[in-house]
């Protein structure tokens, strides 16, 4: 009987079409992902089971863990009659050009007889250096701040203002502070809002848990 | 591990002397980069789907002294968020007598399970819970509470942020010093 020979075939495989669907996977998921809102404050949230997402446009005040709050006053179209309406209620006395730097920065994290010499000079404050809008019982200038937002808005569909604003807190912000931000929204006449969270899956076996699955 | 071409043995033999030109093969070995680029996704995909920020809804209630809710003894249930993520709670109201009894300490893994029995015992038109914070209680607890109220299920309308009363700020702050709360 003759032999009946196999050859030997090479075991290498080529790769290189499977390293383009790699890299092709990779840049479809770098640029398919949204992009963050620049963080200026490291912020952990804390979780909750809600599901639904953080809106995009918002009006955002964060609590950073050693109490400070600042503003951020993400809706481009109302941001500088926002700013306007604080200059003109609080008689911060800036020039136009002024106003006009004021509009450029991306968070709000001063008291307000600071913020003419901070657009004044030429050196930023880092971020971490601010000392943030007060928001005591004394001196809750975040009230002022709520103002100038409603007074921009108004006209506006309110619920669609409700949703913008939001409120993001760390974990380990005291909680007197966090109910400062709430007189003022209060005080404004605004009883809803919106607080930013970690989602969370909902806990299984829970009154909520057993609801869900009911349906 | 870049391949050699060996295929150009044999064919023309040059003579003793002439040297052979080396005939390197251009291909390369890619299997380390398709590892890189699927290390690299993987990365990605992990990390983005880990910050997911969902938004929670808050209701504040008015402040009217004239709408005072009236809550019945026995359906309400007072959680008190203290300092070091302590819970304490007590049923109905404090009485100056049974103070000890009625003034108990829990933590945040066990309140859930206190919370769904009230409301099991209790009438859903009666059952009120009374949310308390500390001053040195943090952001996290209390949206943690009201979280934990959605978890449970309890109707909006049923549970109500108030402001602390000296008695039980006192009672906190001697309940911590006997715990050896940090």
């Amino acid at each position: 009987m003759p032999k009946v020979k196999i050859p030997r075939k090479s075991t290498t495989i080529d790769m290189t079409a499977m390293c383009d669907v790699a890299f092709l996977l990779l840049s479809f998921f770098i640029l398919a992902t949204k992009q963050k809102p620049p963080e200026v404050l490291s912020v952990t949230p804390p979780a909750s089971v809600s599901a639904k997402a953080a809106p995009d446009k918002s009006i955002l005040i964060t609590l950073t863990k050693d109490g400070k709050a600042f503003l951020m006053l993400g809706d481009e179209t109302k941001k500088a009659d926002i700013l306007n309406n604080i200059n003109t209620d609080k008689a911060l006395n800036l020039s136009p050009a002024e106003l006009a730097k004021w509009t450029k920065a991306p968070f709000v994290g001063l008291p307000f007889n600071m913020i003419k010499g901070s657009l004044a000079s030429e050196k930023e404050i880092p971020a971490n250096q601010l000392p943030g809008i007060p928001v005591d019982s004394t001196d809750n200038q975040m009230v002022d701040w709520i103002r100038a937002v409603v007074k921009a808005y108004v006209g506006v569909d309110q619920r669609k203002l409700q949703e913008m604003l939001l409120v993001k807190g760390d974990n380990e912000a005291l909680y007197p502070t966090f109910k400062n931000i709430k007189q003022a929204f209060k005080k404004n006449e605004i009883f809803k809002f919106r607080i930013v969270t970690n989602g969370e899956a909902v806990p299984a076996g829970s009154e909520l848990y057993m609801k869900g699955s009911a349906n | 591990m870049a391949e050699m071409d060996t295929s150009s043995g044999g064919g023309h033999k040059k003579g003793p002397g002439v040297k052979k030109g080396k005939k390197l093969s251009t291909r390369v070995d890619l299997t380390p980069m398709v590892d890189l680029g699927f290390l690299l996704i993987t990365f990605f995909v992990f990390t983005t789907t880990m910050s997911q920020s969902t938004a929670m809804n808050m209701n504040e209630p008015k402040d009217d002294s004239t709408q005072q809710l009236k809550v019945k003894n026995s359906g309400a249930m007072t959680i008190l968020l203290g300092k070091g993520n302590q819970v304490y709670y007590y049923y109905g109201q404090l009485e100056a007598d049974k103070l000890s009894e009625q003034f108990k300490s829990t933590n945040f893994k066990e309140i859930r399970s206190l919370i769904v029995e009230k409301k099991k015992k209790t009438n859903i038109d009666d059952l009120m819970y009374i949310i308390k914070s500390d001053k040195e209680s943090t952001f996290k607890n209390a949206i943690d509470i009201l979280d934990e109220m959605t978890i449970c299920d309890v109707p909006p309308g049923h549970y109500a942020e108030v402001d602390m009363t000296d008695t039980e700020q006192l009672l906190i702050k001697k309940t911590e010093e006997a715990n050896g709360v940090q």
